[in-house]
């Protein structure tokens, strides 16, 4: 049988789209997920493509039920946000984008580390292009900072793959562990691209600079693409459940006071990735259940919720809260499919994120961990707060910014009706997706317990908002900065580099004056005896030289008589 | 605003009238608790009304800690351009610019 790895038709229909233009090329890239997804399909579990490299057998394609789940995800992921940029006159972005996207379904068939190493870099280098062509100053800078950071997870990766190769004389990707010094350098690697507390700023600095079609393809893959790698290195880590649950809390706040709706998106991102870490850390079958059907239900919405927001950026130029809101006078559409998203990621009932998360609360419970399970149920609550209430309502409605902005365009409005009616699809029939989890087990997410306790949780966090709001607690967007860990990197570090350089010239200086100081001592100290009056400089009269010789000689003749 | 067409929200009944049915629910759903039976897994959760509680408790302190961090985190908001994009004439472009350059 004629047997094609899944990332092969992107890589070709990339290269084609460098030549096509219009509607020829419109169409190759509508077809290539669809065929893709079918030419998955008929795949199926399996393995192929085995080529060796010096002793290391290397494996292009291997799938399990974990991986196909990915693939399948990241096809759909594909489709939802070729047809958003389908308007888009730019064949850089076209073209990084279906590479970007065939590395990320290298990963998650790559059977050995090696292969996972080389889509991991291309992962990196194609994605970059979609930062750098929204063509401004600060992303060109927001770009460079992304793609030094994720160079930096790659050469880790590298040296992991190394220790560990040596260590095991395999490099088969399975469980890696934290046993030893490789283990540990992959696990580092894998964290920087899943945003981990202190390296998650290359996310909330690069994905509100990327255009706005591009933040759609960069919100679906590389985060999700480390969840699984996490997820297939490294289950059962009790350190991921604390590091996931610090994921989960701290960029809520963050997202309360930020400004730029799209930088909201990126660090309740965040928040959502770690539910998925702290599901890996569990480890159980209900709990990596929930981890896989959650990434699955968050790339939707989350892309979704990038793609009403790219709208309001593409139709109004501005995406700043304190600039915008009275939209969903002119852009109904827009809203109500803006408000599905939010209600599918503050998980109501009946929405897809209700159906996924639950899962990995109810392992945590069920596992012990009741302070873990009382800040992920906090988080919860401020996910409806931060992401379900304020990006619609600052955006949409609040204040009327006066904008009167024309409704999104038709590619659009489809990309974002297709991703609404999945999470609809998924909230109200959860059953197709749990057939296809990688473990088999029966949970049911519609119990009255469930439903009323999830609604109430809901409903009084909105109470709060509707409260502060009232009583004008609830802080304005204002156009501001919030310093975060990229402060560091940002601001320290080129401070200090030039505090040094300056010292250093400084130095210099000193060091040259103090030189040139010496130099002119001695030159006036040359002069003072050979200059114009100096000593040794003197015209001597002849006879007092005469005297001078005399003496001489009587001195050398006492000399000789003495001897 | 006058000869403008009157929006849903523009009037401030209907955000009343919006408010009224949200108040209900809320109400409804704290009476639902006493009534309705539920199953729980961890200590806390039995507590009545545990789940409203949590809900708005944590929602105001998230808020009121988000409005303390701004006191020693917030900045200008050209914070890092000015000195980033020192060279360079685009500085105030990245927002004003939007995603009309890529069209």
């Amino acid at each position: 049988m004629f047997e094609v790895a899944p990332f092969v038709p992107f890589f070709v229909v990339a290269a084609l789209a460098l030549f096509l233009r219009g509607w020829p090329r419109a169409l190759v890239m509508i077809a290539l997920p669809l065929l893709g997804l079918a030419n998955l399909w008929m795949l199926g579990e399996g393995q192929f493509g085995t080529w060796s490299v010096l002793d290391f057998q290397l494996q292009l394609f291997r799938a399990d039920k974990l991986s196909l789940l990915f693939g399948y995800l990241f096809h759909i992921a594909a489709l939802i946000a070729i047809i958003y940029s389908l308007h888009v006159r730019d064949t850089l972005q076209q073209v990084a984008s279906l590479l970007y996207a065939g590395s990320a379904l290298g990963v998650v068939f790559a059977g050995d580390l090696l292969t996972l190493f080389i889509f991991w870099e291309l992962l990196a280098l194609t994605s970059v292009f979609l930062i750098w062509a929204r063509r401004s100053g600060p992303a060109y800078l927001a770009g460079l900072r992304y793609f030094i950071l994720h160079i930096l997870s790659g050469m880790l990766l590298l040296g992991g793959i190394i220790f560990y190769g040596q260590a095991q004389g395999s490099l088969e990707f399975g469980y890696i562990g934290l046993e030893q010094a490789g283990g540990w350098m992959i696990f580092l690697a894998f964290g920087i691209k899943c945003a981990f507390p202190f390296f998650h700023n290359w996310l909330t600095d690069a994905y509100p600079q990327a255009t706005p079609t591009g933040t759609v393809f960069l919100s679906a893959f590389t985060t999700k693409v480390a969840v699984y790698a996490l997820a297939r290195g490294y289950p059962g880590t009790e350190l991921l459940i604390y590091i996931g649950a610090v994921m989960a809390c701290f960029p809520i706040f963050y997202a309360v006071i930020e400004n730029d709706l799209r930088r909201v998106l990126a660090y309740s991102l965040i928040n959502q990735l770690g539910y998925m870490v702290v599901g890996i850390g569990i480890g159980t079958a209900l709990a990596l259940n929930g981890t896989v059907s959650h990434a699955f239900a968050h790339v939707i919405y989350k892309g979704l919720l990038f793609m009403s927001m790219g709208a309001v950026l593409q139709m109004t130029g501005r995406i700043n809260g304190s600039e915008l809101g009275g939209l969903y006078k002119t852009m109904p559409k827009t809203t109500v499919l803006c408000i599905i998203g939010a209600a599918s990621i503050s998980a109501f009932p009946l929405f897809s994120g209700f159906v996924s998360k639950s899962m990995v609360m109810s392992a945590a419970i069920k596992n012990g961990y009741d302070w873990v399970w009382l800040v992920l149920l906090f988080a919860a609550a401020g996910v409806f707060h931060h992401a379900g209430i304020k990006i619609p309502y600052f955006a949409f409605f609040a204040h009327d910014s006066g904008l009167r902005a024309k409704e999104a365009p038709v590619n659009m409005l489809v990309a974002m009706s297709i991703a609404a009616a999945l999470c609809l699809g998924v909230g109200i029939y959860p059953q197709a997706l749990y057939s296809l989890l990688p473990h088999e087990i029966a949970y049911t997410p519609y119990d009255m317990s469930h439903v009323l306790t999830q609604l109430q949780l809901l409903f009084f966090s909105a109470l709060a908002f509707v409260w502060l709001n009232l009583r004008r607690l609830y802080p304005p967007e204002l156009p501001s900065v919030n310093l975060d860990v990229e402060w560091l990197y940002r601001r320290l570090l080129p401070d200090a580099a030039r505090g040094f350089a300056n010292g250093v010239f400084r130095l210099d200086q000193r060091l040259r004056n103090a030189a040139l100081a010496a130099v002119g001592g001695v030159m006036a100290f040359v002069t003072s005896y050979h200059g114009p009056d100096g000593a040794l400089a003197r015209s001597w009269l002849t006879g007092s030289m005469v005297a001078g010789v005399v003496l001489l000689l009587g001195i050398y003749l006492a000399f000789g008589l003495v001897n | 605003m006058s000869g403008e067409k009157q929006y849903f929200f523009d009037k401030p009944d209907n955000i009343r009238l919006l408010l009224r049915i949200f108040y209900a629910i809320c109400a409804l759903l704290v009476a639902l608790d006493f009534v309705v039976h539920r199953h729980t897994e961890f200590r806390w959760e039995g507590l009545p009304a545990f789940y409203p509680i949590y809900g708005f408790v944590g929602c105001v302190m998230l808020v009121f800690v988000a409005r303390w961090m701004r006191s020693f985190l917030m900045r200008p908001e050209d914070y890092y351009d000015r000195v980033e994009l020192k060279d360079r004439e685009d500085r105030k472009g990245g927002e004003a610019q939007g995603g009309h350059g890529d069209v």
